[in-house]
């Protein structure tokens, strides 16, 4: 018997159509569409200022403001000194979080399979409301007990860190392989000393590289923290901008970024020099 | 046998177990806190002025404030409307992020290069990819919060500063990775379709495109993750949205509004989390 011709297109070499009601992708475009569409119609979007030849003119004169920075040798020095207060900020944050952070860790992770591990749950909440709230915020709830200064700054990136590098940490000594703290566990050594001989032992450089990514983070996110008062590079913008003083503002984002550029070399630098 | 050993070496130490490390450890532990000493200097660091009489009296009355919680028919409306107005800031500030950082991946993108087929890529199509990469590593390494604060001052108050403080910051970030993932993978296909006379175009839609799809997609989704997170920042400098009501509720030291909009921002992070794995998974 012949074998049936197929037809010239057999119906499921067609293209599908457009939307079909079982096509998982179709609702989702659907969706992101509906998303996008009612935000820029919800908001009240001002494009006619922004667009207009006015704003334009305004824009300019601000830009032309900036010009020329503020290089006088007494500016330039309280400039180095809030960098200097910048980066102090985020490498003490960043030592005082890996410290909070796995102190966090130990009771958020389950060590073995024995460990019945009754604070990990809450533990667990505690660490993701920590690192909910952006620095920024914790920034502002701290001025409150800390007054304006660095020192609250360097409170909200630890906060904010620790609840970031506990969960990391929690992570990794729930992952390593057991067989070293079950060895010592059989042999009826307490969970400090397994906890200390085997389990950090192998996670420790996993920590650190870590503790070295965040620092990399909280210098970017110090350099803005002072803008709610929390001192810094930050402080010092908001207060110039504050007074239109836009020479200095000049300086001051020159810094920020040539900082931000800096610290970005490094650490390309340095992962490269780590992979090789 | 070690058992019966140690009581002996102990005797032999004077009845103390001795730390063979000892020494080392206090040389750290020193030189930890003669590097430390500076940067507590620095940074004012005085943790006991938290609890001088006059702070611990405000921080503590200011935490039982936070009881009870406000959740009035009219702030909890409001509060509704903020947050979707912070969700919308993040979805229109990611749109535009889009509509800058495409063209200009496209243009930074080497892949794409139709000199670089045979041998090197000709002069200045090599300037202008590197001039376009310059420019989107400047867009991204200025923190959003300052293009805010510079938009505040031209278009005024409002999500409009919010929302292109966003989509520069956004644009700079998404346009640097975008054109980094699609020359990270296999430019085979692309490349063979480019040789046989196909627009680069062409070769970017039926050849680059779908062999880095998934991660192009996963990343744009984390990254509207993070966006959601600092619209809420960018409320601080006057964006609006819920952060401009949280300050407005911490100046007026009203714990309860302060403790519900922290508890609304908590649950907002961890959905928009949640919706990002999910969408994540799905599309790996």
């Amino acid at each position: 018997m012949m074998p049936t011709r197929d037809a010239a297109n057999p119906p499921y070499k067609l293209p599908p159509p457009l939307f079909d009601a079982r096509c998982r992708a179709c609702w989702f475009t659907l969706a992101l569409l509906v998303l996008v569409i009612a935000s820029f119609v919800s908001l009240d979007l001002d494009w006619a200022s922004f667009a207009s030849l006015e704003a334009g003119r305004s824009m300019y004169r601000f830009m032309a403001e900036f010009f020329p920075p503020d290089i006088s040798p007494k500016f330039v020095s309280k400039v180095v000194s809030a960098a200097w207060e910048t980066l102090a900020m985020s490498a003490l944050g960043t030592i005082m979080a890996a410290v909070l952070g796995l102190a966090l860790a130990v009771p958020a992770s389950r060590m073995s399979k024995q460990d019945a591990a009754w604070l990990r749950s809450p533990t667990r909440w505690l660490l993701n409301a920590l690192r909910a709230i952006p620095e920024l915020v914790w920034a502002a709830l701290l001025l409150i007990s800390a007054g304006l200064g660095p020192m609250a700054g360097t409170l909200a990136l630890a906060l904010h860190t620790s609840g970031v590098l506990g969960r990391l940490f929690a992570e990794a000594m729930e992952n390593i392989p057991t067989g070293p703290g079950d060895a010592l566990r059989t042999q009826g050594v307490g969970p400090l000393r397994v906890f200390a001989y085997a389990t950090l032992p192998q996670v420790l450089p996993q920590l650190m590289s870590y503790t070295l990514y965040r620092w990399e983070n909280n210098i970017r996110a110090a350099a803005v923290l002072g803008v709610v008062g929390a001192g810094g590079l930050g402080q010092m913008l908001s207060f110039n901008m504050g007074l239109f003083l836009m020479n200095k503002t000049a300086t001051i984002l020159g810094a920020m970024l040539l900082m931000v550029a800096c610290v970005d070399v490094l650490s390309f630098a340095l992962r490269r020099w780590l992979n090789r | 046998m070690s058992a019966t050993q140690l009581p002996q070496a102990q005797l032999a130490s004077g009845g103390k177990l001795r730390d063979p490390d000892f020494s080392s450890r206090v040389f750290w532990l020193v030189l930890a806190i003669l590097l430390l000493w500076p940067l507590g200097v620095a940074t004012e660091f005085r943790p006991w002025v938290l609890w001088e009489p006059d702070n611990r009296k405000v921080t503590l009355d200011f935490l039982a404030s936070f009881w009870p919680l406000v959740y009035d028919a009219e702030f909890m409306r409001m509060v509704a409307r903020e947050t979707w107005r912070t969700v919308a800031m993040a979805t229109a500030g990611v749109t535009l992020a889009l509509v800058l950082a495409v063209p200009m991946c496209l243009m930074a993108t080497r892949v794409l290069s139709l000199s670089a087929l045979s041998g090197r890529m000709n002069r200045w199509p090599a300037v202008m990819r590197w001039f376009v990469r310059a420019t989107l590593i400047v867009l991204r390494s200025i923190p959003e919060l300052v293009w805010a604060l510079v938009f505040v001052r031209v278009v005024g108050l409002g999500p409009t500063a919010g929302v292109l403080a966003i989509a520069l910051t956004y644009g700079g970030m998404l346009g640097k990775v975008y054109a980094e993932i699609l020359e990270s993978g296999e430019s085979h296909a692309t490349h063979t379709l480019m040789r046989n006379g196909s627009g680069r175009l062409q070769a970017f839609v039926y050849a680059l495109l779908p062999s880095h799809a998934a991660e192009l997609a996963s990343y744009t989704v984390y990254r509207w993750e993070c966006a959601i997170r600092s619209s809420v920042v960018l409320g601080f400098v006057g964006a609006g949205g819920l952060g401009q009501q949280l300050d407005n509720s911490m100046k007026m030291f009203n714990g309860g509004e302060v403790a519900t909009l922290l508890l609304v921002f908590i649950a907002l992070v961890a959905l928009a989390d949640h919706v990002s794995a999910w969408l994540r998974r799905a599309l790996s």
